[in-house]
């Protein structure tokens, strides 16, 4: 019992902390046609990261954090540059930008001498959740999620009615005085601090999942946005504790000699939510035929 | 002032250019309280432009004024009917939240939605005659009844200056009918009601003044007056067969 305690709790609840900071703001990329955005953001963490460690050779969480913000802010303003300078629509400046910024942290962390640190092109990918184990005191994660999860939910409420007006019919609302412009920035905002939140405990693949698929897959069983909203976050948290216990345990039911990594079984296990919704959406729909 | 003495809307030599387009080029118009003016004109005439511009959603040259004004300093008194086909129909909410989009201003950033609150909106429905589907998911209207939905929202704004964007594109008849009505009860009402139009041949049933639009004013003035073949071919071009005497 104090093993799952010490080992196993605190991975878990981390994961389901990232979830529910990805899933805040992943909800309303996806309504506003924007869901590229988090998968640019979660990518763009990497070089800002490595650069941050480079300049202050400190692997502290706040200095890294600041990095990654500085970069996902970056890349926000090279992806508006690229869409009006090259006049190409923004899904494909957000894909030009992510990747070249996400392959040159891999050349950055490839050349210098940086992977002692946690830092590497695996841990970039996967994180390091399964290390994120009590010792004595608790991960530094898990209060940083637990503070940026909570401050996103609370602002998510504090500018609800606006958001939602504003992903709904943007014209409409700048007429009734609500700031659009400023409300897109805040989500571009809040989907950079959660990515780099998450992308530092449990990887980029976990949080573009985590951004998008519970999203999604509440997307497409329910009709009103606090209801997806919901059913999302339930999701997420579902699949955080699955995919965990999957990874860690599966295996070794079925009798083989290791575990898998729990960011790629639980980015698995919420891919396949979003597929089993999709078939029970489509069974509906010829239903209501 | 007496009501109908001062123009509602005043503009003056709108412009507007996308990169090499002339959108508007110039265009200058007067609408008076309490009149109903059709906006026509030719595709591409920039009436649409017109309306995003007078708003300010769009930032055009010229000068726009309302109730005497400028137009940022009463936009709580304007209400704007987009195109239907401006948002995504499948958005999760339902008809009475679409409503209560109007009442933005009166509750504010973190106002409450009271039942004072949802009573005004119902009633804004009912006007319309879509008080049945207040709990509908918007996915699953007509795109006749989304169009009435869009007029209840702006009609539980409570502004007396209302500007549509074709609000009788794609409709049946009895929604065309239904917003016809509800547009002259609010006129009768003392409100100015201006919408871009497509259908000539309903332009002197439904409208009491008519700008003609080509990118700068045509004609303007009481249907009577200024619905006129000459000034059709003016806007249309002369390939144009229609005789609004007939």
């Amino acid at each position: 019992m104090d093993e799952f305690l010490y080992l196993s709790l605190p991975p878990m609840v981390i994961a389901s902390l990232a979830a529910i900071a990805c899933v805040l703001p992943g909800n309303f990329l996806l309504l506003s046609r924007r869901a590229m955005l988090g998968d640019a953001m979660s990518h763009v963490v990497l070089p800002g990261i490595v650069v941050a460690f480079l300049l202050t050779g400190s692997g502290s969480g706040v200095v890294m954090g600041a990095g990654a913000l500085a970069a996902a802010g970056l890349s926000a303003v090279m992806i508006e540059w690229v869409t009006r300078r090259a006049g190409i629509e923004p899904g494909a400046a957000m894909a030009v930008v992510f990747t070249t910024m996400f392959a040159l942290g891999v050349v950055l962390l490839e050349t210098t001498g940086t992977s002692g640190v946690h830092l590497d092109v695996e841990h970039a990918l996967y994180g390091n959740l399964e290390s994120l184990i009590w010792l004595g005191s608790a991960p530094p994660e898990l209060l940083r999620l637990t503070l940026i999860a909570a401050g996103l939910a609370l602002a998510l409420r504090l500018v609800w009615r606006p958001l939602v007006l504003a992903t709904f019919d943007p014209v409409f609302a700048q007429t009734q005085g609500v700031p659009v412009a400023w409300l897109r920035a805040g989500l571009t905002a809040a989907t950079a601090l959660a990515a780099v939140a998450a992308f530092q405990a449990v990887g980029s693949i976990l949080t573009i999942a985590m951004l998008i698929c519970p999203a999604a897959t509440a997307r497409l069983l329910t009709r009103t946005l606090p209801a997806q909203l919901a059913v999302s976050l339930g999701f997420a948290i579902a699949s955080a504790l699955l995919g965990y216990v999957l990874a860690g345990y599966a295996p070794l039911w079925i009798g083989l000699p290791f575990t898998l990594s729990a960011s790629g079984m639980i980015a698995t296990v919420s891919g396949l939510m979003l597929a089993a919704a999709a078939l029970i959406a489509s069974q509906r729909a010829r239903a209501a035929l | 002032m007496q009501a109908g003495a001062e123009a509602a809307l005043q503009v003056q030599g709108l412009t507007l250019r996308y990169n090499d387009v002339l959108a508007l080029d110039g265009a200058s118009a007067t609408f008076p309280s309490g009149s109903m003016t059709a906006i026509i004109g030719p595709n591409g005439a920039g009436k649409s432009t017109f309306l995003k511009s007078v708003l300010g959603l769009v930032e055009a040259e010229g000068q726009v004024s309302a109730f005497g004004g400028p137009v940022a300093k009463v936009m709580a008194r304007i209400a704007y009917v987009p195109q239907r086909a401006a948002v995504d129909w499948s958005f999760p909410v339902r008809v009475i939240d679409v409503v209560l989009m109007g009442c933005y201003r009166k509750t504010g950033l973190l106002g409450r939605i009271d039942r004072r609150m949802t009573a005004h909106a119902m009633a804004a429905l009912a006007r319309v005659g879509m008080q049945d589907f207040a709990r509908r998911q918007i996915g699953a209207l007509s795109g006749g009844q989304q169009q009435r939905v869009f007029l209840a929202r702006a009609l539980a704004q409570g502004a007396d200056l209302i500007l549509l964007d074709e609000p009788f594109a794609g409709v049946d008849a009895a929604t065309e009918a239904a917003i016809i009505g509800v547009l002259k009860s609010l006129r009768d009402g003392g409100a100015t009601i201006i919408a871009v139009h497509h259908d000539l041949s309903t332009v002197a049933a439904y409208f009491d003044r008519v700008l003609l639009l080509n990118r700068r004013t045509v004609a303007e003035g009481a249907v009577a007056e200024t619905f006129t073949r000459t000034a059709l071919a003016q806007a249309y071009g002369p390939a144009l067969i229609l005789d609004p005497a007939a």
